[in-house]
């Protein structure tokens, strides 16, 4: 009964109980739709790059090592020799290796020359492996392989052929249109950066710069895809490796050879460390949502305590009828703390269904402009702890007007002439 | 058997003040209805605050069906009243926000021993209701369901006068219930309120400032007030 005469009451003041309502729902969405992209971008962010036990490049930091090998933000301002990069392949320690030439680009879209042991030991997520939703892997020195946005957004099938931008700018003037590649496969979405990047074999990114001085072709000295396959196309550098090591013990070890070596000036990283250093810059952009989306439930409270207090004047009659009937002060503000609570309990769950119905209809924009994969997922303990502590401070809040019912309830005397 | 109210030597002050209420003995038998009139000042309504277990600290001794009200703690005159009393306002007796039919229901939900005398009299508390409600001039059939906001102060004295019956009560205690009402209205509005007394047997005290009221009533208490 009291149930019931708490929802009548909300309802006959439903204007300003709906506006309440949904101030309390969006900001709830707010808060808890902050801390699901917080949580999954971080987790996305970490699973960029698994099973890599090193990364190795140019004397360089840590961070810029990550960001142009791993996200491919930024370049390198220097290069790793080939035969550094093939004293680091056969050393005895080394399990596997996967080489990393940046540079070239197509369509604003990173070009990164590598080999298929990209396909055999790359691993993302939870230990995945790149799959291939249609043809192979790089099968000839022209082909290309290429990331699930790059093949949607360009709109590219196997065996269409394209031509490599030099340099990564959006729109490049020098074209290496005299060697075009064709399309051997296309990957699955990973939810990495390399969905938007294009694969193709170290030697086919030396081909095509055959005849290139310093950035810039050489008049008359271009090569034919014919005369290029005649050619020796091992590259003479390398931009980065990723390196998978036997045991995982000699992570230390090597990273420290790598680091001093004389003969060539080496960076080498453990992705976890400076995928944890680049996190903390991005932190603070996260804590700060976070705070601001506090802010948001905090003012949607006090809204919400706003319209309480102000319909108390009104109520004082209601008190009083409810004392005349024998009602007690305790039982009177148990009413109104219900009232808060249904309101608190209502405005989550409507924000729930917003964040739910929203991350449905985001989650394929997030991820076609962002690259930003939310999975919509049963709440994590990170969000029902923000629900309990919101539904704590609604409850906490219709403590005041709660108060207020008890003391106008011990007034002493029955109506309300006084 | 002891009489359903009880007073003897009673006197009450607001700390600091003269004393607005002096009673050396009334006793009010079952079934007995009282009129007490007087000016307001007269202390008529703090009578009924203190017959009502809402307010303490008078000298004296006040028993209502033998309770002793200067014995029992605040919970227990809060229970003693959802069990025994049904009490009438001047006006804003009901909740706008509930149907007729509810708003007479409401002290069966606040005491199990009303329910039980309603549902006994009617087979069920909404039956009981709406007896009430017929017996008092509006239709069930018309009103139950209506809101309590949208009748006139007369039919909103009549639901009022229904949900203090409801569940037959030992005792009703009215302060100016027919204040807010025309002459019509007020006559119409005892009528039926007295006819409805008789039946179920229910003493009454009624305070009201209004000489005219007295008809209606077997016995008349007139206070003069001590200030």
């Amino acid at each position: 009964m009291l149930l019931h005469m708490a929802a009548r009451s909300l309802l006959s003041r439903r204007a300003s109980v709906l506006l309440t309502l949904f101030t309390l729902a969006l900001s709830t969405a707010l808060l808890l739709g902050i801390e699901q992209i917080r949580s999954q971008s971080k987790a996305g962010f970490f699973n960029t790059v698994t099973g890599t036990d090193l990364i190795v490049g140019a004397r360089s930091g840590p961070v810029q090592l990550l960001l142009y090998s791993v996200f491919h933000i930024g370049s390198a301002t220097s290069n790793i020799r080939w035969s550094s990069y093939i004293e680091l392949r056969d050393d005895p320690r080394v399990a596997w290796t996967i080489p990393l030439s940046l540079g070239d680009s197509h369509r604003g879209y990173r070009v990164i020359g590598t080999s298929n042991s990209m396909f055999e030991h790359y691993r993302y997520g939870e230990g995945n492996s790149l799959q291939l939703a249609a043809g192979e892997p790089l099968n000839d020195l022209f082909s290309v392989v290429l990331g699930a946005e790059v093949a949607r957004a360009l709109n590219y099938q196997l065996n269409d052929s394209l031509v490599i931008a030099h340099g990564t700018g959006n729109t490049s003037f020098m074209q290496h249109d005299n060697m075009p590649f064709h399309v051997s496969g296309i990957l699955k979405p990973t939810g990495t950066p390399l969905d938007r990047a294009l694969l193709v074999t170290l030697e086919g990114l030396e081909a095509i710069h055959l005849g290139w001085r310093a950035g810039i072709p050489l008049p008359g000295a271009q090569a034919t895809p014919e005369q290029a396959r005649q050619r020796d196309l091992t590259p003479r550098q390398l931009t980065a490796a990723l390196v998978g090591l036997n045991s995982r013990m000699q992570a230390f070890h090597l990273q420290r050879e790598l680091n001093s070596k004389q003969t060539d000036p080496l960076t080498a990283v453990m992705p976890g460390v400076a995928l944890q250093e680049l996190w903390q810059v991005v932190r603070l952009a996260e804590k700060a949502l976070l705070a601001v989306s506090a802010a948001a439930l905090l003012i949607g409270l006090c809204g919400m305590l706003a319209v309480l207090l102000s319909g108390m004047q009104q109520r004082r009659h209601e008190i009083a009828v409810l004392r005349a009937l024998g009602a007690s002060p305790m039982r009177i503000s148990a009413l109104l703390l219900l009232e808060t609570l249904l309101l608190a309990v209502l405005g989550l769950l409507l924000g729930l269904a917003l964040l739910w119905g929203g991350m449905y209809l985001l989650q394929q924009p997030l991820l076609e402009q962002f690259g930003l994969h939310i999975s919509l997922t049963w709440p994590s303990a990170q969000q029902m702890w923000l629900a309990a502590i919101i539904i704590g401070l609604g409850v906490c809040s219709g403590l005041i007007p709660a108060l207020l019912a008890y003391r106008m309830a011990l007034v002493n005397s029955l109506g309300q002439r006084h | 058997m002891n009489p359903l109210i009880d007073i003897q030597q009673l006197a009450f002050a607001w700390p600091g003040e003269a004393p607005v209420l002096k009673i050396d003995q009334l006793q009010l038998e079952r079934g007995e209805h009282l009129f007490i009139q007087g000016a307001s000042g007269s202390g008529k309504s703090t009578l009924l605050n203190l017959l009502g277990g809402v307010l303490t600290g008078f000298a004296g001794e006040i028993r209502v069906d033998g309770h002793a009200l200067s014995q029992l703690s605040a919970r227990q005159r809060d229970r003693l009243r959802a069990d025994r009393m049904g009490v009438l306002f001047q006006q804003f007796n009901l909740l706008p926000y509930l149907s007729l039919e509810d708003n007479v229901s409401l002290p069966c939900t606040l005491s199990k021993q009303r329910q039980a005398a309603a549902i006994a009299r009617s087979g069920s508390v909404a039956a009981e209701a709406n007896r009430l409600l017929q017996r008092l001039g509006l239709d069930p059939q018309q009103y139950s369901k209506r809101s309590a906001a949208k009748l006139s102060i007369g039919q909103q004295q009549r639901v009022a006068a229904a949900r203090a019956l409801i569940g037959s009560p030992a005792l009703l205690i009215a302060d100016e219930p027919t204040s807010a009402l025309d002459k019509h209205n007020r006559d119409l509005f005892m009528q039926l309120l007295m006819e409805e007394l008789q039946q179920a047997d229910i003493t009454l005290l009624l305070v009201s400032h209004d000489p005219a009221l007295a008809r209606y009533f077997s016995r008349t208490l007139k206070l003069e007030g001590n200030s």
